[in-house]
């Protein structure tokens, strides 16, 4: 067996271990504080090394620094998709129990990350371009990457039943799924007024090292809290799932008439 | 394989027709949108000759978008769609049959009225090929993704709007190198075939893997 089956097959046998909710809930309330603190860390490292320790621009003078904040949420904006990408193919191709629960909790955050990239973006753009917007191709597939977010959520509320809700969005996201790569490579086939990939190039980062270490710091931290809220919201739902069924068992044992004794009419 | 996806293409365009209502109303929409913009806009015709294309372009989507909920609300409701799934044919050439036939009944005649409307808009008349084939071209990408939200969307309250919300970002680059080809085109000669090629690409990928998404989620409402 090649090297790389047998790693996905390792991969694929730890997954299904957390299909038991009740062994998630206990592992992931073990994992949790140590990945709040673990991205608190990071955070206060990289906004001390990002805001105060690091120098300014040549040219943009301290509003580069919007960067350390900007740079990361976007990443996670399409990191928190490839999450529900993931997590749809579990949902449709494994049935994962879990991969619906996962889908669900990303949702929402990926969806604030994408807003917190364009209200930062936009605001970068004020001082550098001149305009708060601009209609190219890298602003316009981030927006649209908001909308399929907003999508994906209003979905989920849609549909009442819970499980074709998750197969239903996990449809939905999978034909979105489209926008990803037009998003990373839109600024390599359009001439775009966002600036081409300085980070993630094959030939290696553009960016002086001196703004790069507290940008992977900030990355860093940024992905430690992406995960702790997902976790998060996972447990959340997986408790309001629980609460859910405990009530309609309740109300199903209610409606039940008590039993009329034999020999009595009406 | 053939006859069976005939048959039920010829069946739902006949339907259609028959029932009437919904093309006169996805039309009927189509002209009044188009007329009350310059209303806001203002009644300069040569802004309104400039942007021309692109208003005929997205009153065309939001026109299509409206009927695009009734591809499969009568035949689930009568339950016509359960009967289909256990028929002959499988259940994503039921849902690209369904989708020819609203290319047909609807986005095919919004299409073709484009021009008449291009006049309310003083559209330059060099214009007027281009639209009509880039939209001939693009308008089966509008039905098969719309037939992928109809599924989605099936037997909701209020699907249709949620429809729109669900189907109008994915409708964003059709409109896009729809645009930009009329574009390319009135610039000058040569040039136009990129975003025209991209279009068409866009519409075949539609045609070919939209059916797949239509009936995974039709499988969920049946």
């Amino acid at each position: 067996m090649s090297p790389i089956l047998r790693l996905a097959m390792r991969v694929l046998t730890w997954l299904s271990l957390y299909a038991n909710p009740t062994r998630f809930m206990n592992v992931s309330g073990m994992v949790l504080p140590w990945l709040w603190a673990l991205a608190g860390i990071l955070a206060v490292l990289g906004l001390y090394m990002g805001f105060l320790a690091s120098p300014t621009d040549y040219q943009q003078g301290q509003t580069v620094r919007i960067m350390y904040v900007h740079v990361p949420a976007a990443w996670l904006a399409m990191m928190g998709y490839g999450m529900i990408f993931l997590s749809s193919l579990g949902s449709l191709i494994f049935r994962h129990p879990l991969a619906d629960v996962s889908a669900k909790a990303a949702a929402p955050i990926g969806a604030a990350f994408t807003l917190q990239a364009l209200v930062t973006g936009s605001i970068w753009g004020k001082p550098t371009w001149g305009t708060y917007w601009a209609w190219d191709a890298r602003l316009t597939s981030f927006l649209i990457l908001f909308f399929l977010y907003l999508g994906l959520m209003a979905l989920w509320q849609a549909i009442e039943d819970q499980s074709k809700a998750g197969r239903a969005a996990a449809i939905l996201a999978i034909v979105g799924s489209v926008n990803i790569p037009i998003i990373h490579y839109s600024v390599v086939w359009w001439n775009t007024l966002h600036q081409g990939a300085s980070v993630f190039r094959a030939d290696g980062p553009t960016i002086a090292s001196v703004f790069l270490w507290p940008l992977f710091l900030m990355m860093g931290a940024f992905t430690l809290l992406f995960f702790a809220l997902h976790l998060t919201a996972m447990r959340s739902e997986i408790l309001r799932r629980r609460v859910a069924s405990m009530l309609s068992r309740r109300a199903d044992q209610a409606a039940i008439p008590p039993a009329i004794p034999a020999g009595q009419t009406s | 394989m053939m006859a069976p996806f005939l048959e039920l293409l010829t069946r739902d365009v006949r339907l259609a027709l028959r029932e009437g209502g919904a093309i006169g109303t996805a039309l009927g929409f189509y002209l009044i949108v188009v007329a009350i913009l310059p209303l806001g806009l203002g009644p300069d015709l040569n802004l309104l000759s400039r942007i021309a294309p692109g208003i005929l372009w997205v009153a065309l989507l939001l026109s299509a978008l409206l009927s695009a909920d009734r591809i499969f609300h009568a035949d689930h409701e009568d339950g016509t769609l359960e009967a289909l799934s256990l028929g002959p044919l499988p259940l994503e050439l039921v849902a690209a049959a369904k989708a020819i036939a609203h290319w047909l009944t609807t986005a095919l005649p919004l299409a073709l009225m484009a021009p008449l409307l291009g006049l309310m808009l003083n559209m330059e008349i060099s214009a007027y090929p281009p639209l009509v084939g880039t939209m001939l071209v693009g308008t089966p990408a509008i039905s098969f993704i719309g037939s992928i939200g109809a599924g989605l969307t099936l037997g909701l309250r209020r699907g249709g709007l949620l429809l729109s919300l669900l189907v109008l970002p994915l409708f964003i680059p059709v409109l896009v190198f729809g645009v930009g080809t009329i574009s390319a085109i009135l610039a000058g000669p040569g040039g136009f075939w990129a975003p025209l090629a991209i279009l068409a690409a866009f519409s075949v990928a539609a045609i070919v893997l939209a059916p797949l998404a239509t009936a995974a989620a039709l499988r969920l409402h049946l």
